[in-house]
């Protein structure tokens, strides 16, 4: 490209806004507007309370120990898991909904830079996800089954919510791939199977070997085994590690790819 | 009459002030289709243009290169003097583009305050509501909004900066007749302030109307440059025929005003675009007799310029010359 030449003394009193255009005001309407989808409230607030109150307060088995503490609150890890990944993903997804609608092109005419925009949709993704956790979370103390010592509930709760950030990437990533205003629809599938695959809704062990086998494989199985590893204290296996490192590489690395790509064509 | 794209470069143009756009050679190509193929449009500060031309002639492509949203495949694009991204950064251009664009799901007003929040510094949310004329519907859901009211929304948004330069793509498609005249005087009455605006249309009436100039482009090129009155001139034009035995197609070109010659048998014609001085020169300086003027209608005229038959061919090299 040409040298840029001065700026001419007029305009130079005009700024750019600092950090891209990150900013509050436009995250607190991100927020509302994720708050305003019934059918994301319903699926990241009220389905995991829902599942929770069902299967995590059955009598055959709520109480029976587990690590440091009881099913119950397994149970409930494994749901506020479950709400904080579909959060994070629809967080991440809004990416298609806005290119669907051409809002991407609309913010590439004001200063909004893309990793501030990409910031603001993961922290979308990450209170969306808070909310998921808290709201499990209290439904755990408010029926007074699920135990475990307090530093745990802080301990895994912390895990559950960090750990999303991993479905936050995969939201972008397929964000780009699926520019549809469907897109949660698939993703809804999709993450529902991930579920069983990872362990969220019935133990692996009650899978068919083969099964099992290849569900070691998948993207939530590695986080669900580390979210629970604080609660039964039986150590940390690498190869949860690397799953989710590899997966979050993958994801990451997917949606920074499309991203690029997008701002070079549209 | 001067060549208009001469006339057009002629203007007065502050030295001091960077030119509002300044396109050099710029080429867009997609595949093997030449989008645009070596457009060159300087726009000083205070300008209104149109650039108008049929479908798929050029404009959005153009339109895209000069607010950073494509790059071109080769030539210079400046905007203020300096890169469209930086003057958009800067908040110094803003565009109203055709059509998507909004969140369904935000409100008007939501919209505004969004858009507002993600420059530097902005008009107050009431103020540009006001201006776009759609206060009454600040708190409507987007999606609930006709086709016109998003298009005064999106026309709020670009007022948000307070822009040097206003970009406007085909900004009354699907509008009906009154929302055109609203959305146009609206523009109309800010462009008073100075603002320079630039906007693509295949109205030409809509160019004519609201345009100080208009830059005419096809298949990508530009075949005209100058004020309403010289597009129409030229491209309404006239043919002189007279009845003149032994004239040669060498001879007549060189008649004033002469753009291209026929001879067919003892009969003449020139296309002309001043045809006064055409056929003075004929009735004195030689025996021809007979002689007709023969005016073309301006919409004729106007699709022989951005047409696709080679009747054209005159045209083009008047404007390029």
């Amino acid at each position: 490209m040409t040298t840029t030449p001065a700026i001419s003394p007029d305009l130079s009193g005009r700024r750019t806004p600092s950090l891209g255009g990150f900013n509050l005001v436009a995250l607190r309407l991100e927020i509302r507007r994720l708050l305003r989808n019934r059918r994301t409230v319903i699926i990241t607030m009220v389905f995991p309370v829902f599942f929770f109150l069902i299967f995590g307060l059955n009598k055959a088995y709520a109480n029976d120990k587990v690590g440091h503490g009881n099913v119950a609150a397994f149970v409930m890890i494994s749901l506020a898991l479950y709400g904080a990944v579909f959060a994070a993903t629809s967080g991440g997804a809004l990416v298609s909904i806005e290119r669907a609608q051409g809002w991407s092109r609309q913010l590439r005419l004001t200063p909004l830079a893309p990793p501030a925009y990409i910031t603001m949709k993961v922290l979308t993704a990450l209170v969306l996800g808070a909310g998921s956790v808290a709201v499990v979370y209290i439904a755990g103390v408010a029926t007074n089954k699920a135990s475990m010592p307090t530093y745990l509930w802080v301990v895994t709760g912390l895990s559950v919510w960090v750990g999303s950030l991993l479905f936050a990437a995969f939201g972008l990533f397929m964000g780009y791939l699926l520019p549809t205003e469907n897109v949660m629809q698939i993703m809804s599938l999709i993450l529902t199977l991930l579920s069983f695959a990872g362990g969220l809704f019935i133990p692996l062990s009650q899978f068919p070997h083969a099964v099992q086998t290849i569900a070691k494989w998948t993207p939530l199985y590695g986080l669900n085994q580390l979210v629970h590893t604080p609660l039964l204290g039986n150590g940390v296996d690498w190869t949860w590690v690397v799953n989710v490192l590899v997966w979050l590489a993958i994801f990451a690395g997917g949606a920074i790819w499309r991203m690029r790509k997008d701002t070079a064509r549209v | 009459m001067t060549d208009i794209t001469e006339s057009a470069g002629a203007r007065p143009v502050s030295h001091q002030a960077p030119l509002a756009v300044d396109l050099t050679g710029i080429h867009k190509n997609f595949g093997h289709v030449r989008a645009v193929d070596g457009v060159d449009i300087k726009i000083a500060s205070g300008e209104i243009v149109a650039i108008l031309g049929p479908n798929g002639a050029g404009k959005t492509s153009t339109i895209d290169i000069i607010l950073g949203l494509s790059n071109p495949s080769a030539g210079q694009v400046s905007v203020l003097g300096m890169q469209p991204r930086q003057a958009i950064n800067r908040g110094l251009i803003s565009a109203v583009m055709q059509t998507g664009g909004l969140l369904k799901d935000l409100t008007v007003a939501e919209t505004v305050e969004y858009t507002a929040s993600l420059f530097a510094s902005s008009e107050s949310t009431g103020e540009v509501l006001s201006r776009a004329g759609i206060t009454d519907i600040a708190d409507r859901r987007v999606g609930k909004c006709s086709g016109g009211e998003q298009q005064r929304l999106r026309f709020a948004l670009a007022l948000l900066p307070d822009p040097e330069l206003l970009v406007l793509d085909e900004p009354t498609t699907g509008m009906d007749v009154e929302g055109r005249r609203t959305f146009w005087s609206a523009i109309r009455k800010d462009a008073e302030q100075g603002r320079t605006v630039l906007f693509a249309t295949h109205y030409l009436e809509e160019a004519d109307a609201y345009a100080d100039r208009i830059v005419l482009l096809r298949h990508g090129k530009i075949v005209a440059d100058g004020t309403a009155a010289q597009i129409k001139a030229m491209a309404a034009g006239r043919t002189v025929r007279a009845t003149l035995p032994g004239a040669t197609e060498a001879m007549l070109r060189e008649m004033p005003g002469a753009e291209e010659v026929e001879v067919r048998g003892d009969s003449v014609l020139i296309h002309s675009k001043d045809s006064d001085a055409t056929a003075r020169c004929l009735l004195t300086t030689t025996p021809a007799r007979d002689l007709e003027i023969i005016a073309r209608g301006i919409e004729d005229a106007f699709l022989a310029l951005t047409g696709d038959d080679t009747q054209d061919s005159a045209a083009t090299t008047g404007a390029s010359r």
